[in-house]
């Protein structure tokens, strides 16, 4: 392989890792933008998301590595169990909101905070104490079709990744951007109380931001699992520390910089362990993470700052 | 009587701020509130919306109790608010900030003539309206503000301190619209530093001192009452009542 079919190969890599980080990422953006809470127990809706996809892959028969399904059973079965780990994981979230959250919302300091590490582990623990310490294998639905770029591959499997991160992201964004819930989502983000005086109900739009920010993490976990081919109940902090990276880098609180920050991140994981060592790509991206508090913590796109004249 | 309070008590924690409080809002009128700093004229807005809660007393509008009702619900009754200092959604425009005033309401025809009206008032606004809100000068957020209002189509429109901030000639404008939007049958509550130009516009008034209300009665008459002239028109340096 050339230097540049190398370049080529960890760009596709990178968009595919940077695809689930970015899903990942949007979770903590959306949660931080409206409460300012960084909501740590989405490392491990993530983690469970991927569980849930598993199990609705292997209730369609799919285990294995062997191609049991192909064309549009196959699109039908993986839209399924898209929607399926979608939702739970929305669910997850929403429980998380309601039960543990809600009570803590007007506590000031960081209660609401602790109690996000102390939901992750107890997600953590749980899948542990069910699915067991071993790592487990992922299906691979998708037929091995390989396309050659020079001397890159690309597999088809890439693509498919590629296809529903794209649809998802642009789908959040149009919710956001477009539709009257998503408008009061970010007037919220903006003035909660002056949401709340133009008939905004603000819990609905706080159950909202953990619905989407969750379901999207779901979907980021089956991506993991598609990807890796393997899933374990580990898999949710260092996917989480990086994707929470990938909020920071590109502004927490922004949607489209948590996308650009994930894609941003999933390129230095690739780039860093083709061409300096993977044990580095920690550091390298935790790096980013102090230098982007500490230099410039709004973020590569920090938000326009309003005038209060 | 479109808003009436009465006996109301508000506390922050163990701060009382209104204390026995009565106020009653006819329909079709622009009463003003008076006073000083920290005196209760915000948290007074804040009752009307259900940000705070009364601790004690009734707030009435159009014949039914609505102090234990959530703030959206009293939108929905036909209550708006221009609050204090704009506070407009920063970083979205003009358009957008225009529809969340009427976030509770179907879009459609009378939505589309909402938007007409408010342009015709703020030719300014129309011009402005793709704008990032965050960007506009203060007396062009006012006019965002006054217009987002508008569009919740309300009876009763709530206003904290329309005139903060801005500049004299802005003032008058502003000032002239609220009278405009009163002939057009909104009933106006105005909270305003500036006794004089209130007074100049309003029908009534009160005047609130530390949390109760001392003085009350026709804007005219408000303004010969040498008590006033003393502390809110400026007429001679006293030390400040409030």
């Amino acid at each position: 392989m050339t230097f540049a079919d190398l370049l080529l190969q960890q760009t596709i890599n990178g968009l595919s890792l940077g695809a689930m980080y970015a899903l990942l990422a949007l979770g903590f953006t959306l949660v931080y933008g409206i409460l300012e809470l960084i909501n740590f127990s989405h490392f491990n809706v993530f983690m469970v998301g991927s569980f849930v996809g598993l199990w609705v892959l292997q209730q369609f028969g799919l285990s294995g590595q062997e191609i049991v399904l192909a064309g549009l059973p196959l699109v039908g079965v993986l839209l399924a169990a898209f929607v399926v780990t979608m939702g739970v994981s929305g669910g997850i979230g929403v429980a998380i909101e309601r039960l543990c959250l809600r009570p803590l919302r007007n506590v000031k300091g960081p209660a609401a905070m602790i109690t996000t590490i102390g939901v992750s582990y107890i997600l953590f623990n749980i899948v542990l104490l069910t699915v067991g310490a071993d790592s487990k294998n992922y299906p691979n639905p998708v037929p091995a079709i390989h396309y050659h770029i020079g001397g890159a591959v690309l597999d088809l499997r890439v693509i498919l990744i590629w296809i529903v991160a794209t649809i998802l992201m642009l789908g959040l964004y149009f919710f956001v951007q477009r539709s009257r819930l998503g408008k009061a989502m970010r007037a919220t983000a903006q003035d909660a109380e002056a949401a709340r005086m133009m008939g905004v109900e603000v819990d609905k739009v706080i159950i909202m931001a953990f619905f989407l920010g969750s379901a999207l993490a779901g979907a980021g976990g089956m991506i993991f699992g598609l990807y890796y081919n393997f899933t374990s109940f580990l898999i949710g902090f260092t996917a989480g520390l990086r994707a929470f990276t990938a909020a920071v880098l590109g502004g927490i609180g922004n949607v489209p910089g948590a996308m650009v920050g994930g894609i941003l991140i999933g390129l230095i994981e690739a780039m860093s362990a083709q061409f300096l060592a993977t044990a580095w790509t920690d550091v390298i991206i935790f790096s980013i993470l102090v230098l982007v508090l500490v230099f410039k913590p709004s973020g590569l796109f920090g938000r326009i700052a309003p005038t209060k004249s | 009587m479109l808003l009436e309070f009465k006996d109301v008590d508000t506390h922050y924690g163990d701060l009382h701020v209104l204390k026995k409080v009565n106020y009653s809002i006819e329909k079709g009128e622009i009463v003003a509130l008076l006073g000083g700093n920290a005196c209760g004229k915000s948290t007074t807005m804040k009752t009307i919306m259900g940000v705070v809660r009364p601790t004690r007393g009734q707030v009435i509008f159009d014949g039914q109790a609505i102090e234990k009702l959530p703030t959206a619900e009293r939108v929905r009754r036909g209550i708006a608010p221009v609050l204090e200092a704009r506070r407009l959604f920063p970083r979205m425009t003009v358009f957008e900030n225009l529809e969340m005033g009427a976030y509770l309401r179907k879009r459609g025809p009378e939505f589309d003539q909402d938007i007409e009206r408010v342009y015709a008032l703020f030719p300014r606004v129309k011009e402005r309206r793709d704008q990032i809100a965050g960007t506009l000068s203060g007396g062009e957020q006012q006019m965002v503000a006054m217009g987002r209002a508008l569009m919740a189509r309300p009876r009763l429109l709530c206003m904290d301190e329309p005139s903060m901030g801005l500049s004299p000639i802005f003032v008058e404008q502003v000032f002239d619209i609220i009278q405009a939007i009163n002939r057009s049958g909104t009933t106006i509550f105005m909270v305003e530093q500036n006794a004089n130009m209130a007074l100049s516009i309003a029908h009534r008034a009160y005047v609130l001192q530390t949390g109760q209300v001392v003085l009350s009665g026709a804007a005219e008459e408000l303004r010969r009452n040498p008590l006033i002239r003393e502390a809110y028109l400026g007429e001679m340096q006293v030390g400040a009542t409030t």
